[in-house]
């Protein structure tokens, strides 16, 4: 069981400025706590295609970081919340090359194979929360393979 | 109701404040126009310090007249606000610090507080205390109205240089005949991307330029999006006849672009800008070598 260290900071993500900023976040959020620079790296490309999608198709939202720890190791917990239209199917929306917005439709699996841990919460009509996980170094993998 | 006329109802400390800054305004504006924040400020002419003493102390007398001395956004403040900005900007740029500032507004206030003292030595110990008081706290308030200007001043300009800094030129730069290169640095959302592509296009025209060079050793993070920008780039380079090199991919963002499950394989990528730099040369049939000792030269 881990359990979040320390309060959560909440960003708003309302206009591209913001993702430049939750990415700057990101990036020193995950440096302080010791990530390797390629796990940075892929955090905070998570971060900023989780947080796109946030903007782009929830209408804007915010991000919640905090720390987390379980049996000695630590990592980085990032929460992306919004209030709109919800995902009508989510395996569709995970699955490569299927988008809504015109983009490469890689967003939201690619940033799932970026992160160690990752779930949706959504609904249609009420709103998406992705919350993602990433260890210092990786711990025994309870998910399941991609 | 409060008169506006000096000298109407009397009564509330407040309101014996605003008589008194109304009856005193001009000397209060002749002593503040040597303190150092008027005095630093207005060097043009000492009248011109008085003058801006004036406004102030007109502004102080109507915020004490609506009796909201500790509000600052009461309606008073509105007309000094600007020149409040341009002295706190002044003082800013004459290298003080905000405490140092905010000091030298806290200074405006002793001179104001003996006149007020002198004015009211007659009246009773208690309502002399109870006006003094006001006027600290409206002085309190200035202060705070000064300093609530200046930062949304800063504010403004930060701003102004974030949108600069989105907009930061984008140069093509001429590595040799017929290879252009464009060294990107920063975010590439879609906006500069447009630019980027635009200024890359003309160039390959006006350079007659077979190869193009993207380095990307300045962008922080390359994600799906910006992945797809340089695609289209690249893409449309290609349109022109022109071959795009894509350089500069370091070692983290290209473990992210494979994990991130992008495919990059209709783009020709280089790790380095030299690298991709020897590569236009070969294709383009051009070798440089070390200059041989009987001093051949390049081609």
């Amino acid at each position: 069981m881990d359990t979040a260290a320390g309060v959560g900071t909440r960003l708003p993500i309302r206009s591209d400025m913001d993702l430049v900023w939750v990415r700057q976040h990101v990036r020193q959020a995950a440096a302080e706590l010791g990530f390797s620079l390629v796990d940075q790296t892929k955090l905070v490309t998570a971060a900023s295609e989780l947080a796109r999608n946030t903007l782009v198709h929830g209408g804007g939202g915010e991000m919640e970081a905090s720390h987390v720890a379980a049996g000695g190791n630590r990592g980085l917990r990032l929460t992306f919340s919004d209030t709109g239209p919800g995902i009508d199917d989510l395996d569709r929306a995970l699955s490569d090359g299927y988008t809504s917005g015109g983009g490469l439709g890689m967003g939201l699996g690619g940033a799932r194979r970026l992160v160690h841990e990752f779930t949706v919460e959504t609904a249609p009509g009420s709103g998406t929360s992705v919350r993602v996980t990433s260890w210092v170094s990786r711990p025994p993998r309870p998910r399941e393979d991609v | 109701m409060p008169q506006h006329e000096t000298g109407g109802a009397p009564g509330t400390p407040a309101h014996e404040v605003r008589d008194f800054l109304r009856r005193r305004s001009e000397e209060i504006a002749q002593r503040w126009a040597d303190e150092p924040l008027f005095r630093t400020v207005f060097t043009v002419s000492r009248e011109e310090a008085v003058e801006a003493g004036r406004a102030v102390v007109d502004a102080l007398a109507r915020v004490a007249d609506s009796q909201r001395v500790e509000d600052p956004d009461a309606a008073g403040f509105t007309a000094v606000r600007e020149q409040l900005a341009r002295m706190g900007a002044a003082r800013s740029r004459a290298g003080l610090s905000t405490t140092q500032v905010a000091s030298e507004l806290a200074a405006l206030r002793p001179p104001v507080d003996k006149l007020l003292v002198a004015d009211l030595e007659r009246e009773r110990p208690e309502s002399l205390r109870e006006c003094s008081t006001a006027l600290t706290v409206l002085m309190g308030t200035l202060r705070l109205v000064a300093m609530q200007t200046a930062l949304s001043e800063i504010q403004a300009l930060t701003d102004r240089q974030r949108l600069q800094l989105l907009e930061v030129a984008t140069p093509v730069i001429k590595l040799w005949d017929g290879i252009v290169a464009v060294p990107l640095i920063g975010t590439l959302d879609s906006a500069r991307s447009q630019v980027v592509m635009e200024t890359l296009l003309n160039a390959v025209v006006d350079q007659h330029a077979r190869f193009a060079i993207l380095d990307i050793t300045g962008v922080p993070t390359v994600d799906s999006l910006v992945a797809q920008h340089l695609m289209k780039t690249v893409a449309a380079v290609r349109l022109m006849g022109a071959e795009c090199v894509v350089s500069g991919i370091r070692p983290a963002i290209a473990q992210t672009i494979v994990h991130l499950g992008l495919d990059l394989g209709t783009v020709r990528t280089r790790a380095g800008l030299a690298d991709a730099l020897a590569h236009c040369l070969d294709e383009l049939g051009a070798n440089i070598v070390a200059a041989a000792p009987g001093g051949a030269d390049r081609k």
